[in-house]
């Protein structure tokens, strides 16, 4: 296997063009902010003065870049309300583990021995992952018939064996949960802590700050809130922040700035430890950072309200077509069915006939609660025209399954392959290429 | 805000359709007492071109690998990354994609995984490989517990040469799974190693650059019914030494930041963990299979889905969503356009550099106190190695990393390492500057 | 069976045969002396949709009566199935482990997956004959 340089390029030329990015089009999958990634921001992480750094030159070489954690740092404090921010972990679901494991971390230095931790149903699966993999049990809490936390069932589940509870809000649903002030004062009242799932942040920047609403840790997904790309499935990153008593778990090290001095601190017997060799995906940082400034303050509100306002008027242009399972304002994204869709015309062929509009579909079957769910996410960075076009598509789709069901249930049809057989894939594994 | 598209008109068709005035009153469900009144205390909007200077400005407190010369390691190199890369990184249907849930418009970065984890099963040796994870830190320790879970046992034992870092994070994950974890020497292994134990974790070549003797390691391992786990930090190492499997390895943890992967401050880069076919089913993280479409066209899909958490939940083998499919694929590339020859060039050049560093050292006065049997990094000792390495920074040159603040016992040591980025040029320019200081 | 969702696909369903006792879980056992034959019925397999693998429990495991016994794994979701009753797992369907088709093509038949030596003959009056479940399914349905 040795390749000539065209070779090489038309190969992997020839596989981009058989995929599909949010440069290519509208790319609506709920909780995921496939936001525009700014090439600006590709650019600045491109700079050799932060791409080629070495992690263990000496401190006085890498000033800039010990600066920009910092400042990083702060600003996502800011936008929070939070003590601190550890920028090491390189995901959301490591942001949560790391979370957890501060959790855990809290509890033992207390001297208790707490086993379980609170999930509402309509968390997502990293959630109750992150919660065993430090070995307490995850208990499912119910939502109620509004799309909140069922403030019953909390009440019963929460005592002084529960470590705290992992809640989205907005939650999975599109909607911001009404309870969450009462949420917050019952766990905290048996002595719990309050992990916030920063995926849906988009929805509050500039509007309300998470520790504000009684949150106590929570990660960020840079790569959906402040528009780093994602990369076709990474690398991400997932901060995690903090409120002052939970400062002293957080991963180390932390960059300190002494006089005009950068350092990172290395001490602190209660850190965790370190979840990620290095500093984290400082690459990403780079790009958030810059994405950041590049909008200000003032951008920021824009972003949450043009993201809530996007949302809201889909929903508006779908309604009448689609089932909606909870029927609120909604924030960033919402949910629909395939409830009441003609002759079983599923949600996944609805997802699947949109390839051939020209669309990314929606994300599907989740939440969990909400069979056959269509979970749609705008993101502010659409125009009303593409808002438009992709409800055309969407009603279309809905007549296309009255009329001529075969034609979307065995669509797509436009794209390189037809559907694909995921049972073959599963039942006879091929995962490697073999002579 | 010039990355939101929505005008004034069209706002307000929206707001009209929505029957509201302004977009703040789509906020009725956040309790007022935690609306912001005021704009958060971050700087405002910069321009683009100010913008730049500004971070330009920022990149420009900091001195690069392209004004330092760097012999510096530990599981991070500076290697040279091909116009390939950058040039297929940069197509965005690539970089501005999701993870390809939905496999009709995701072929390419599908495929792309799939040749990837057959490039990783083809220089480790192993069965199977998964679609890449964080790095080699955190592969490592999702091994770990892939040891453990599919063991049972709850002790690991954890060489002295794992890499410092990779020790840290795999102390981490071991804490919060209730693991029992040991340091010990690699000669320890034999007293050392019990009944309970899930796995030995040891790292080729290890910390202080020295390459272990797998062969022997792996019988006191199996012995025991235990697993063994081999960290590499160094991928390149793999195309110079034996292949893993051969040494009957049971699961590898490598990083792949030296194949086309800048540098980046220590990330992003990729870990990749591949395994013996037994062990198909603990492998954490994403997986690619090839399959047929209805039609019975070859295509590409996510597949053994189940293990994972957004199936299983906290039953999951990992909590490990997304993998680094931009690191993975700059691999991919850089494997593609090096090829198999010119990769096992590139690893011979890197061990000649390393042996004529060594050489220029030991003239120096430089003591070996590992030996010699090395890749591309190797530790010296010498009384005035810090003084040294001080004045050395000041003429521009990165001279490795001083080990005593990690390893207390290595007083006076540096691991130090050369690539084909530190040609001939490069360490006599090192080596002159040493006779300047050590003769002056 | 826990955790499945029906597809709402429509095909035609095979009966559930008398000879045998039924659980709310959707697992059949067939007792033969103190040994009981245990396996998912036809309506579970639907509900699972083609399952791609299948956790078979170890050989001599004492399991539990509706505790999880093993694991049966579709593209896209992952089930326990319970032990209907009490006893020592004596026996596995290791064809499965090639075959896992089987269940969705034969579960009253060569998709059974494992024999329970019975720890307690009371337990059996527990369970449902096929007429009862028979109309436990069409409770089911109508939900």
């Amino acid at each position: 296997m040795n390749l000539s340089e065209p070779l090489v390029i038309r190969h992997f030329t020839g596989l981009s063009r058989l995929n599909f990015g949010v440069d290519n089009g509208f790319y609506p999958l709920g909780s995921c902010t496939m936001k525009y990634n700014p090439k600006v921001c590709e650019e600045m992480a491109r700079l050799e003065g932060f791409s080629l750094l070495h992690p263990l030159q000496p401190l006085q070489s890498v000033q800039g870049a010990l600066r920009l954690m910092y400042e990083l740092e702060k600003m996502l404090c800011e936008i929070c309300g939070f003590a601190r921010f550890s920028l090491q972990p390189a995901a959301g679901a490591h942001g949560e583990l790391t979370g957890m494991m501060i959790v855990q971390a809290y509890f033992k230095k207390k001297g208790e021995s707490r086993t379980k931790v609170l999930v509402p149903d309509l968390a997502h699966g990293t959630n109750p992952a992150s919660v065993s993999m430090c070995g307490f049990e995850a208990v499912e809490v119910k939502s109620d018939s509004s799309g909140n936390t069922d403030l019953e069932d909390l009440r019963a589940k929460m005592d002084e064996n529960v470590a705290g509870i992992m809640i989205t809000n907005p939650n999975t649903l599109g909607l911001f949960d009404q309870n969450i002030a009462d949420v917050c004062r019952i766990v905290h009242e048996k002595g719990g802590l309050v992990y916030g799932d920063g995926a849906n942040m988009n929805a509050l920047l500039g509007i309300c700050k998470p520790k504000d609403l009684g949150i106590d840790v929570m990660h960020l997904n840079l790569h959906k809130t402040f528009s780093t790309p994602h990369g076709g499935g990474g690398p991400g990153s997932g901060p995690v922040g903090v409120v002052e008593k939970l400062v002293q778990f957080l991963p180390l090290p932390l960059v300190e700035k002494n006089g005009d001095k950068y350092a990172f601190e290395f001490g602190g017997e209660n850190s965790i430890g370190k979840m990620r060799s290095f500093y984290g995906n400082f690459g990403v940082m780079v790009k958030a950072f810059t994405y950041l400034r590049a909008i200000g303050s003032d951008g920021l509100k824009q972003v949450a309200e043009n993201a809530v306002l996007n949302a809201n008027y889909l929903l508006s242009r779908l309604r009448k077509h689609y089932h909606l399972p909870f029927d609120r304002v909604c924030m960033h994204e919402f949910v629909l069915s395939d409830k009441g869709f003609p002759n079983n015309v599923t949600t996944n062929d609805i997802a699947k006939r949109l390839l051939d509009y020209g669309f990314h579909p929606p994300m599907v079957y989740f939440p969990l609660i909400v069979k056959g769910a269509i979970m749609i996410e705008p993101t502010e960075t659409e125009s009303k025209e593409t808002l438009d076009r992709f409800a055309d598509a969407m009603v279309k789709i809905k007549e296309e399954a009255a009329e001529n069901p075969e034609l979307v249930k065995t669509s797509p049809h436009s794209m390189p392959v037809r559907r694909l057989d995921a049972v073959k894939a599963a039942r006879q594994p091929d995962l490697r290429w073999k002579e | 805000m010039r990355f939101t598209p929505c005008n004034e008109r069209d706002r307000e068709e929206m707001l009209k359709a929505l029957g509201i005035k302004a977009a703040s009153e789509l906020f009725v469900d956040i309790p007022k007492d935690v609306l912001l009144e005021k704009q958060l205390s971050i700087t405002k909007a910069l321009g683009e071109m100010q913008l730049r200077r500004e971070i330009e400005s920022i990149a420009a407190l900091n001195k690069s690998a392209k004004q330092l010369s760097m012999f510096l390691g530990g599981g991070c190199y500076n290697h040279f990354i091909p116009a390939t890369v950058p040039a297929i990184l940069g197509r965005s249907e690539f970089y501005t994609a999701y993870t390809p849930y939905q496999a009709e418009i995701s072929q390419g970065m599908l495929q792309a995984i799939y040749e990837w984890q057959t490039y990783i099963c083809l220089l480790t040796g192993m069965d199977l490989a998964n679609a890449s994870m964080y790095d080699g830190a955190s592969a490592t320790a999702e091994a770990m517990i892939m040891a453990k879970n599919s063991s049972g046992r709850k002790k690991v034992l954890v060489a002295k040469g794992l890499n410092p870092e990779y020790k840290a994070v795999v102390g981490t994950y071991a804490k919060a799974n209730g693991l029992q974890l040991k340091e010990i020497e690699v000669d320890e292994l034999q007293n050392e190693i019990g009944e309970e134990t899930a796995c030995f974790i040891v790292q080729q070549p290890n910390f202080f650059g020295c390459i272990e003797k797998l062969h022997e390691i792996e019988k006191k391992v199996h012995e025991r019914g235990s697993l063994l786990v081999v960290a590499v930090a160094e991928a390149l190492s793999l195309a110079f030494l034996p292949k893993l499997a051969e040494a009957n390895v049971d699961i590898v943890a490598a990083d792949v930041q030296s194949f086309g992967n800048s540098m980046n401050f220590g990330g992003p880069s990729a870990g990749v963990v591949a395994c013996r076919q037994q062990f198909m089913r603990q492998l954490p993280g994403r997986l690619v299979g090839k399959t047929v479409d209805a039609s019975g066209k070859e295509g590409f899909v996510l597949t053994l889905q189940a293990r994972e958490q957004h199936i299983r939940r906290e039953r999951a083998s990992s909590n490990i969503c997304s993998n680094q499919a931009l690191c993975a694929l700059a691999s991919t590339v850089y494997l593609a356009t090096v090829g198999e020859k010119g990769l096992k060039d590139i690893a011979k050049e890197n061990h000649e550099n390393a042996e004529y560093l060594a050489s220029k050292l030991e003239k120096a006065g430089f003591e070996f106190p590992f030996g010699k049997n090395f890749f591309n990094e190797f530790v010296v000792k010498r009384k005035d190695a810090k003084e040294l390495q001080q004045k050395l920074l000041s003429k521009g040159i990165v001279f490795g990393l001083s080990l005593e603040e990690r390893f207390p016992e290595l007083k006076d040591c540096v691991l130090v390492a050369a690539t084909e980025m530190n040609d001939r040029e490069d360490i006599d320019k090192l080596a002159e500057q040493l006779g300047v200081l050590l003769w002056s | 069976m826990q955790n499945c969702r029906s597809t709402g696909e429509v095909t035609e369903s095979m009966a559930n045969p008398d000879d045998r006792k039924y659980t709310k879980q959707h697992e059949w056992c067939k007792v033969e002396g103190n040994t009981v034959t245990v396996g998912v019925t036809d309506y579970a397999q639907k509900a699972l949709t083609d399952i791609v693998f299948v956790e078979l429990p170890k050989l001599g495991t004492k399991v539990e009566r509706e505790k999880p016994m093993c694991v049966l794994e579709s593209v896209k979701n992952v089930s326990d199935i319970f032990a209907p009753v009490s006893g020592e797992v004596v026996e596995v369907n290791t064809e499965l482990l090639s075959t896992p088709e089987l269940v969705n093509k034969e579960p009253f038949g060569r998709g059974w997956i494992a024999k329970i030596k019975l720890a307690d003959e009371k337990e059996l009056h527990a369970l449902m004959d096929s007429k009862q479940y028979d109309a436990f399914v069409e409770e089911e349905e109508r939900k």
